[in-house]
């Protein structure tokens, strides 16, 4: 359940790339706990937005607060520790899978034993635990995505941006993931943003709908809100797929 | 041919025997090319990964220049750290010319160019979002440019070999600042040079063979250290 506290807080938040204004954004908020899914066309900006929101791109105007505090050029790596981000890409190195898991805590300054045994608490979650030892470029793409997962949870942060994390997955791998992550979440209280095209993670994992074009929200609600008074043909394709695949 | 096949034989017993002179100068090519390599490595490697992931005007020109300085002539280092370390030069007062240590700092000149370009590339050739991930993960600058060169780490062994392999060949460098002093600054390549001139086939095959041992093995042990690690 969302509470009413925001962890998040947005306020005109303008990021240029290239030249062309991606993201302009005059409030966004999301609560502790919460679940939100940012869908919207290719091109409407979500990626830029999930980038900025973790200050990995520069922005040319706005506000970020984090739990409360200004999130200022000073205090970005001091927030980035707070939070975690899963790209598209599992984006593993070339190292264990353990390693791998273990490498935010090592940043953070966790001893090397107590940062591998948190490691694979985080592995265990996500039902990896018998990868541990493998390297990690020798995963398929679901083990692989599950160990981007579980490295992003292994710092336990208390906000976590997902961008379009399973896209490059099959369908039914796809649907397995989503009803864990949407468990992980769930059980852990960990806030979610999650970028993505696919209902399946929109509407298993969420409890918040943001629908983004031209670097704005133009709708946001409930899921079913959001389904059910469609503002633009995508939100009006993306119902009716979901119509098709309902639980 | 009986010239190539005595040559050969000769070489052999010049090596099996262990003869003083070949042992000297075969030791000195090595310390000479090993400390020039770990000197390039020292400062190529760090300015590689600035050029690779520093924003600056004049960016593109300098990694030309890099470039270019790849595949830069012997002799034309050769020349120029003479004149550098000539009695009357800028560097002069050091008093080092004719000796290992401006030989090293010869060879230090070629191979750095060549460990610089290969480090551009490997980190360049990094996923694009792999430096975002990292930083996401809470790293700092220092520590985001120690885990992407971790991640370059088995392109960055053919940036050792080919350092290496560089400067233990060069001979146009080695004998302009080094002289080609008996005991002092002969290596393999100034010395194969001067026993082919004076006509003693046996004595500059066997060094070219030394020589092609050491670039063998070197790059050999490190190809398994490359090899071990890549996943299969």
């Amino acid at each position: 359940m969302s509470t009413v506290m925001p962890i998040l807080q947005v306020e005109a938040l303008k990021i240029r790339r290239g030249g062309v204004q991606v993201i302009d954004l005059p409030r966004f908020s999301v609560a502790t706990e919460q679940k939100v899914a940012v869908i919207g066309p290719n091109g409407a900006g979500k990626s830029s937005f999930l980038l900025g929101l973790a200050c990995l791109i520069a922005r040319d105007g706005g506000r970020i607060s984090f739990n409360g505090s200004e999130v200022t050029k000073r205090d970005e790596n001091a927030y980035r520790r707070q939070i975690a981000m899963v790209f598209q890409e599992p984006l593993l190195f070339d190292t264990t899978v353990l390693d791998n898991v273990a490498e935010g805590l090592r940043i953070r300054g966790t001893k090397r034993s107590e940062a591998r045994e948190l490691g694979m608490e985080s592995l265990e979650l996500f039902k990896i635990g018998h990868l541990a030892g493998r390297s990690a470029h020798k995963l398929s793409g679901g083990e692989a995505q599950r160990v981007s997962l579980a490295r992003a949870f292994a710092v336990k942060p208390k906000l976590i941006l997902m961008d379009e994390p399973f896209s490059s997955l099959d369908l039914p791998t796809r649907i397995v993931l989503a009803e864990d992550l949407g468990r992980i979440l769930h059980e852990s209280g960990t806030a979610a943003i999650i970028a993505t095209h696919d209902r399946i993670e929109a509407l298993r994992v969420v409890d918040r709908l943001v629908v983004m074009d031209k670097g704005t929200i133009v709708q946001e609600g409930s899921p079913a809100e959001v389904m059910e008074n469609p503002v633009n043909s995508f939100v009006a394709a993306f119902r009716r797929t979901t119509v098709h695949t309902t639980k | 041919m009986e010239l190539i096949l005595d040559g050969f034989i000769t070489a052999l017993k010049l090596i099996f025997s262990l003869d003083r002179e070949v042992l000297e100068v075969t030791l000195l090519s090595l310390r000479i090319s090993c400390s020039a390599t770990l000197a390039s490595l020292f400062l190529g490697i760090p300015f590689g990964v600035f050029l690779a992931l520093a924003a600056f005007p004049g960016r593109r020109f300098v990694i030309s220049l890099v470039n270019t300085g790849m595949g830069l002539p012997p002799v034309v280092v050769g020349l120029f750290v003479t004149i550098f370390l000539w009695r009357n030069g800028p560097m002069g007062f050091l008093e080092i010319l004719y000796t290992p240590l401006a030989m090293v700092l010869a060879q230090t000149v070629i191979a750095t160019p060549i460990v610089t370009g290969i480090t551009i590339a490997s980190i360049q050739n990094l996923p694009s979002n792999l430096k975002l991930q990292v930083r996401a993960l809470g790293a700092t600058r220092l520590q985001t440019v120690w885990i992407l060169v971790r991640e370059s780490r088995l392109p960055l062994l053919a940036a050792v070999m080919a350092g290496f392999g560089g400067v233990i060949s060069e001979v146009g460098a080695s004998i302009m600042v080094g002289g080609n002093i008996k005991g002092q600054t002969r290596v393999l390549t100034t010395a194969t040079v001067m026993e082919t001139g004076k006509g003693n086939f046996d004595v500059a095959i066997a060094l070219s063979l030394i020589l092609l041992s050491l670039a063998f093995g070197v790059n050999y042990l490190l190809t398994v250290i490359q090899q071990r690690e890549r996943p299969r």
